[in-house]
């Protein structure tokens, strides 16, 4: 009996984890989007029937909006948002969004101005400090021009407007181009608050788990039984095969790259909120890391190092000059390759996710449910293991070509 | 609506490519598992660490097409 009752739990669990993705809404427009919202809220409510609340609403006016959708969960936002829920208000069903505004922090004319991205409303208001008014528009920060707007591009021409006109045109012309200035934005975003927690987490995890080993040095509990064996396996059979006796000096450098990014590829994958914060998959983040791997390499690269790669021997001399560059490309490609597979891996994955969920709001039918969720939970199951395959690939890839650099030659 | 470009087209080129390299891979793991039942554990890793690889160009074509 008690085996039945984990079964079903663990079901459940599984299957909120698929549907309630669904629930997250990107702009918050307080006219009729009505319909589609309830939908999804009440998606999000139901854990254990999935399928059978996906009750087809009459037919829907406006069309479900699936790259609006997506875009807004793989970009970065200044607003964590976390669900929308209608109420009634003055006759009219509204839509409130629940989300935490996170801290703005932008330099402008000199100014660094601090505030909480909750004085946007989402868009709707400009926020002037001193002499900079600010304007929230496509998730971007804008200095406001003199007219108090936005500037938009028509092919050559610019064209200036007032603030409440410059927003009714971005909501009439989705792809306008924006050509006001914009201030120098040190804003904690959503990456940048997820990537703060993670590092909280990691720091406790980590820490706590060294002070138990040295403490006792016996069989681990709990969540170091689970992250010590990890731990050993990535040293013993994939730094220090590459390394060997200089495992020690990269190994903190290589095993916070691993857990970096297997935290954060997990917390990308929970739909709601602490998670849900598309980190590794944005292009900066993995920039940096591949950065960080770039430095690592060239600045412990050894004397054999640089004279294989600008002049290497055992070549005909006229080759040298050929190789040189192709080596010195090499050194620029390879964490650019780092950083792009990444990115792409697990951007990829979360854009499928959403995806297969979001056929169930666009075709509209119950029948549809099945086959989505079904896909959804398959889908998922796939994204973890991507998590942790993309992890370990970026840290044995690191791994190797440290030790190209800092491996000793004897001629 | 989807994107009726040639960057979808190019894009779909890239995942052939993928779906042929990583066929490739599998099955010579495959026969390589068949040979040999005990390695199997490595001809396993070996064979993910290099779908990963591929995977990763094919992405690369993806993220041009993305960007166009």
């Amino acid at each position: 009996m008690k085996k039945y009752v984990w079964f079903l739990l663990s079901l459940c669990v599984l299957l909120t984890f698929a549907i309630p993705v669904c629930a997250q809404e990107t702009e918050t427009q307080p006219q009729d989007t009505a319909k589609q919202i309830e939908e999804s809220s009440e998606i999000a409510q139901n854990i254990a029937e999935p399928t059978e609340a996906a009750q087809p609403e009459a037919a829907k006016e406006e069309k479900f909006d699936v790259t609006s959708l997506i875009m807004g969960h793989i970009k970065d936002s200044h607003v964590w948002h976390i669900l929308d829920y209608t109420k009634e208000e003055n006759g009219q069903e509204v839509e409130v969004p629940v989300a935490v505004p996170l801290p703005v922090i932008v330099f402008a004319n000199g100014h660094l101005d601090f505030f909480m991205s909750g004085a946007f409303h989402h868009g709707h208001e400009a926020v002037t400090k001193g002499d900079n008014t600010y304007i929230l528009a496509n998730d971007k920060i804008y200095l406001a021009n003199d007219k108090g707007g936005l500037t938009f591009q028509n092919g050559e021409a610019t064209e200036a407007m007032e603030f409440h006109e410059s927003l009714e045109y971005l909501e009439a012309n989705a792809e306008a181009e924006i050509a006001n200035e914009k201030p120098l934005d040190f804003s904690i975003t959503k990456n940048v608050a997820s990537m703060i927690l993670v590092s909280i987490i990691l720091l406790i995890v980590f820490i706590s788990f060294a002070k138990a080993y040295k403490k006792n040095p016996g069989r681990p509990k709990g969540l170091q039984a689970v992250l010590e064996p990890v731990f050993l396996y990535v040293r013993d059979d994939v730094i220090y095969p590459n390394l060997g006796e200089k495992t020690d000096k990269f190994l903190p450098y290589l095993m916070t790259v691993f857990f970096f990014i297997l935290f954060n590829n997990i917390l990308g994958l929970i739909p709601f909120f602490p998670g849900n914060a598309n980190v590794t998959g944005n292009i900066a983040v993995t920039m940096v890391l591949a950065i960080f791997t770039f430095l690592m390499i060239n600045l412990n690269g050894n004397k054999d190092y640089w004279h294989h790669t600008f002049w290497m021997p055992g070549v005909p001399v006229f080759v040298k000059p050929i190789l040189a560059v192709v080596e010195l490309m090499g050194i620029i490609v390879k964490p650019v390759a780092l950083m792009i597979r990444l990115f792409a891996n697990i951007s990829a994955g979360h854009i499928i996710i959403l995806s297969l969920v979001s056929l169930i709001f666009i075709f509209q039918t119950i029948a549809v449910a099945p086959v989505s969720v079904i896909f959804v939970l398959f889908m998922d199951c796939l994204e973890m293991l991507v998590a942790f395959l993309q992890a370990y690939i970026f840290t044995m890839l690191s791994a190797v070509f440290i030790s190209l650099a800092v491996a000793e030659h004897k001629h | 609506m989807g994107i009726t470009t040639i960057a979808s087209i190019g894009a779909g080129l890239a995942v052939l490519g993928a779906g042929l390299g990583i066929g490739k891979i599998g099955s010579a793991a495959m026969d390589a598992i068949a040979r040999q039942p005990e390695a199997a554990g490595k001809v396993q890793t070996a064979m993910i660490i290099a779908a990963a690889l591929v995977e990763g160009v094919a992405l690369f074509g993806v993220v041009v097409a993305l960007i166009a």
